[in-house]
Order: structure tokens, then sequence, then C-alpha cells
């Protein structure tokens, strides 16, 4: 607590007044329901009747409707200061009350106090007795107890001190929008166009600050420009849209390295918004923030069910097309789209994993925390119960990778291909590192070019002259029909993870963005690190 | 009840039409945005501009490709080189 800075309040029947006083002034915070406020209350009482020709008593009720309740209880002929928007209290950061401030005549604060310990009340009684110019105030102070612990103060309760926060802290600066009485939130929020189809959690200014302590940067920080309209997202519009996903203040670090990895130019968020094709954001998160907040790596990773996946997906799914736009019919053209668009976050399940996790394969250390973007399709899935060589289940692998996207679409740029544990195990037990899985995919997808060729069988392929752009921008196609060509255009475009329940004969296979293109015509996966 | 603005709360920007001349004079620039077979519809484009309004002179432009916006340096070359644009876009 601080002592106050002067206010005016109005009275019990709405005048103003000013506090301190130009002359001694003696102050008390209470609220009617607080028993220790009751035990000094008529003291206070007996104090004003002996002082009040000198020194300002007045009593600060935190409730309005407290005030004749508290006088007629006590026979209070004090003035008592209505303070029930709490702004005073918040400014003197009280916690407890009562809280007792004595000012002398130049308006300085000589002595307070909080709660009831009888010394202090003792010696703060006495100065206003000095300051007043009266002799000994007779007190009962041996029917009174030593101490009696104080309440905590309205400003400080549940629910309330997130109200005054959000009103008061500065943190919240963006437009408020007000919501007619009578009409239901949801419906308004539906038609206000900011969801994403599924009901949202109203962003109320209490719940955003809320949301805002899960970091510690500034709220109007901004944390990146949002294709594709380039505005800029603040932490507090991040935030916001958190709220609506349904996140809690925890993930939010997760969510802010989320957006800036989904901002980088590399990742060219613009044109994934914009695609025809079902790619959308597809994020991986890393390191010890996955269990400190409760993520799920386990069983069901993909799906439904646990807080943090969903929201933190979400949440970035918002922001996107929220602050940066591409609502489905204007800028996003995408012809399906995908479940994935909704939604799509999940940890490495690093502890079932044989091998260095993502962010230790990209120099990131095992104990930092890390977010990493992919543009991919949805996933779909590899059945292998039989093969227990690592050879045999990287061939099933290479027949799933062939037909990414289609099966004439070879030079392929990058793909997630998320290992269950259980496939992991083979592959690590026949003495293979990812490394070796991604050599080994490399060859087993190659086939003669002429094969990859348009013809009567089928209309797609990769001929030269479909892809007028590709010598300028890839490189010389090849055109040797006997050449072998891979499905990846290199080792590095096979991101490997483990993840998912350990039970499981499934791995999943996300296919990406189509063949390959060099940046900064092309688009790279993006890891950033989590700053809590 | 209050809620806090999700949106970045741009302003919606007015734009009006260029203003039109009323004739077909000047330079056309066809861009082609790299998808495949936009340079055959631009091809035979150029071919009915030919045909059919032979006072237009005709400019090619390409983005660089189809995925990036186009740079600001090719907008602002086609902005200074010609009175017309067709941009062929998708598949």
């Amino acid at each position: 607590m601080i002592p106050p800075e002067p206010f005016e309040l109005p009275d019990d029947v709405g005048k103003i007044h000013a506090a301190p006083a130009d002359r001694p002034t003696f102050l008390v915070f209470v609220k009617e329901d607080c028993a220790t406020c009751n035990l000094v209350l008529p003291m206070v009482q007996v104090l004003h009747q002996a002082t009040g020709e000198t020194v300002d008593v007045t009593v600060v009720s935190q409730v309005g409707s407290d005030i004749p309740i508290l006088r007629d209880r006590h026979d209070l002929t004090m003035l008592i200061l209505d303070d029930s928007e709490l702004d005073v209290s918040y400014d003197a950061a009280l916690e407890t009350v009562p809280s007792a401030f004595l000012f002398d005549e130049t308006g300085e604060c000589v002595a307070q106090t909080y709660g009831f310990l009888k010394s202090e009340w003792m010696e703060l009684i006495s100065a206003a007795e000095q300051l007043g110019g009266t002799d000994a105030i007779p007190l009962d102070w041996d029917n009174l107890p030593a101490l009696k612990p104080g309440c905590g103060a309205k400003n400080v309760e549940p629910g309330i001190l997130e109200r005054l926060e959000a009103r008061r802290s500065g943190k919240i600066q963006g437009h408020l929008i007000e919501i007619p009485t009578g009409v239901d939130v949801h419906e308004f929020l539906f038609e206000l166009g900011v969801t994403d189809g599924l009901p949202v959690v109203p962003p109320t200014p209490e719940l955003v600050w809320s949301m805002l302590q899960g970091t510690q940067r500034d709220s109007q920080e901004i944390v990146a420009n949002v294709a594709t309209s380039r505005a800029a997202c603040t932490v507090e519009k991040a935030a916001v849209n958190a709220v609506m996903a349904g996140a809690r203040p925890e993930f939010l670090p997760v969510i802010l390295a989320g957006l800036e990895a989904v901002t980088v130019e590399d990742f060219n968020l613009h044109g994934i918004v914009c695609t025809l094709g079902a790619q959308a954001p597809v994020y991986v998160v890393n390191g010890p923030i996955r269990n400190v907040i409760g993520m799920n790596g386990g069983i069901n990773v993909l799906g439904q069910g646990n807080r943090a996946n969903a929201a933190i997906g979400r949440s970035l799914q918002l922001i996107v097309r929220n602050v940066g736009g591409g609502k489905p019919g204007d800028e996003d053209r995408a012809a399906f789209g995908g479940p994935h668009k909704y939604t799509c976050c999940f940890p490495e399940n690093e502890e079932a994993s044989p091998w260095p996790p993502l962010h230790v394969e990209r120099g990131f250390d095992a104990d930092q925390s890390t977010v990493t973007v992919f543009p991919l399709e949805a996933p779909r899935a590899i059945l292998d119960q039989y093969s227990t060589a690592a050879e045999q289940l990287a061939n099933n692998i290479a027949w799933s990778l062939t037909s990414v996207t289609n099966s004439r679409m070879f030079n392929y740029g990058e793909l997630l291909l998320a290992l269950s544990p259980q496939h992991a195990g083979v592959i690590a037990n026949s003495g293979w590192s990812k490394d070796d899985l991604r050599s080994y995919l490399v060859e087993a997808t190659k086939k003669p070019l002429s094969t990859l060729l348009a013809d009567r069988q089928c209309g797609e392929g990769m001929d030269k002259h479909r892809y007028p752009m590709i010598d300028r921008v890839v490189g010389e196609p090849p055109d040797d029909p006997d050449q072998l060509v891979s499905k990846l255009s290199s080792k590095e475009m096979l991101n490997i993870v483990v993840t998912g329940g350990d039970a499981s004969p499934f791995s999943m296979l996300f296919g990406g963005w189509g063949f390959f293109v060099p940046l900064p015509a092309g688009n790279r996966s993006v890891t950033v690190e989590v700053v809590t | 009840m209050q809620i806090v603005d999700p949106t970045a709360e741009l302003d919606v920007a007015v734009r009006t039409l260029a203003p039109r001349s009323g004739e077909l004079r000047g330079t056309v620039g066809l861009l082609d945005i790299n998808k495949p077979r936009g340079n055959v519809f631009i091809d035979h484009l150029e071919r009915l501009i030919h045909d059919r309004i032979p006072s237009l002179e005709v400019r090619r432009y390409s983005k660089p490709f189809f995925t990036r916006v186009a740079p600001p340096d090719l907008r602002k070359q086609i902005l200074e080189e010609c009175q017309f644009v067709i941009e062929a876009m998708a598949d």
C-alpha cells in the first residue's frame, strides 16, 4: 500500500469532497463485511468526536451501499466517501482493509497501518492527537486484541482485480466493442466475422489482461507484421485472439514464438494463406515448455482433447485471419483447405525418441524450447505392423512418399514425417539415424524421368514446358528420359519428428507445398525459440 | 459486455478507379504470374490484341514465382511503362 495521492470522491449523497484536506487528515479504507473494519470504526468515531475541530477524520468505503449500514451500525457521524469505482484504492495499491493513513497539514503522510496491530493503532491515534492538539483520547485499549488480521481489500478480489487492471494498467489499448444488452455475445462474435466457424471465448478486457500475465513482454510491443494485410500484431492483439481460442496465459509465450516463426519472410505466409492448395501452417513444439504447459505428445497427439495443443494452434490461426486477413473466398482461395486449418500444433515426443529432437538438429540446445512451423498438407497414415528391419519399414514409407501431392511431382520441397515411437524404434534398432533414413528414402524413391511425364494415362507430369519458370527459378530441369529423379530434391527436405502413442504401428506423413523452389522465391520451415 | 477488438483495426482504404481515357491507345502490360500454362493464355491474349487492337503496344512481364506477391520494383516498372495491365492468374 502507498499513501494515496490527493483525490476527489463523492459522499453518500453525491457531493464531491477532496482529500486529504488542507489540515491534518485521518483516512481509513473499510468494507462493511470485514470484522476488523468493524472493530476499528468505533475507535475512529471517538477520534472524530475528540479531534473533529482540528483533524479531518474520513472513512472511505469500498462499497457505496455499505455507507448507510456502517453509519447505522456504529453511529458514525464523520464524512464517509464512496470509492465504489475503486480507483483510489487501486492507486493506493491497497491489499488489506482496514488501511489507515494520517496526513499532516501539508499533505505529507506521517503514519499508516493496515489490519489491526494494537501497538501501531496506538501510535497512529497518538500522532493524530498531537496533530490535532488534543489530550489523550480515552479508548478502551485493554479490551482490544493485540492483533487482528484485516480482510482482503475489494480492489484485489478475484474478478475485480482483473477488471481494474484491464481498465487502469494501460496494457489494454485496443478498441473496445460494446455488445448491446440482450444480444447473444456468441452470435455477435459470429456476425462480427472473427471466428473460425466455432464459438470463441469473448475477449473481455479482464480476460485479455489475465492472458497478458503469461508474458513479460510489453503489451504494445509489435511482434510481427502479418500477411496478407501486413498489419502490425502487438502482444495485446495476440493475447486477444489467444483468449478467443481458449488458451491459458502460460501458452502465450509459445503462441508468440509461433507468430514470430510464421511471419518470417522465408516461410511465405502470404502464399500459404492465398494458395489454391491444401496447405496450412503446422506447428511443432520442442523443449521443456511442452511439459510445463501440459501439451500432449502421446496418444491422439494429432487429435482432439488436449487444451494446449488445440488452443495454441487455434490462437495462431485466429491471429493470422483476424489481424493479417485471409477469409475463405477473399484472399483464401483454397479449393479444399483441410481440418488442420482450424488448428494443428503438437509437441515432439522427445522422451520416446531414440534420436536428437528436431530443435537440436537445428542447432538449439536440448533445454531450449522452440516452435517450428511448416507449410503442410493434412497428414496421411502409413501402417506397418510387420516390418522389423529399418529397410523394410523405409520401403513402406517410400511408397507413401512417392504419392505425396501427386505421384509424378518429384524433386519435392519440404515435408514432415511424424514417426511413431514404435516405428522410430524399428529404424533405430537397425542402427540407423534420422539421416540414414533420409538418405535411404532419397534413393528408394528414384524413378526414371520417362515415368514421370504426362501421357495418355495421366495428364500430370514433370514436362519441362509446363513449368516455364523452372529453369529460371529451380535450375535446369532434368530432360534425359533415363535420368533417375528422386521424390526428394535433397535429403534435407524430409523433416522427421517422433511423436504419438508408444504402441503404434502407424506413422504420419504430411505433404508439403509442391516441388522444391529455392529462396527467395520458395518457402522454408522456420524455428524460433520460446521466450518466457 | 465489452470485448477487445481482435482485428488489426485497419481503416478500410477507399480507392477510386483510375481515370479512363476512353480510348485504347498506348501500352498494355501482360503480367504472367507464372502458374503452369499461364504463358499459353498470355500468348493467346497477345495475339488477340495484335489482331484486334493494333494501336496497342504490348509488353510482357512475369513475377519471379507464383507463390510470392509481385515485387514492388516490378509493379513500379509496369506503372511507369504501361497505361493498361492484364494479369493472368491461377492454373
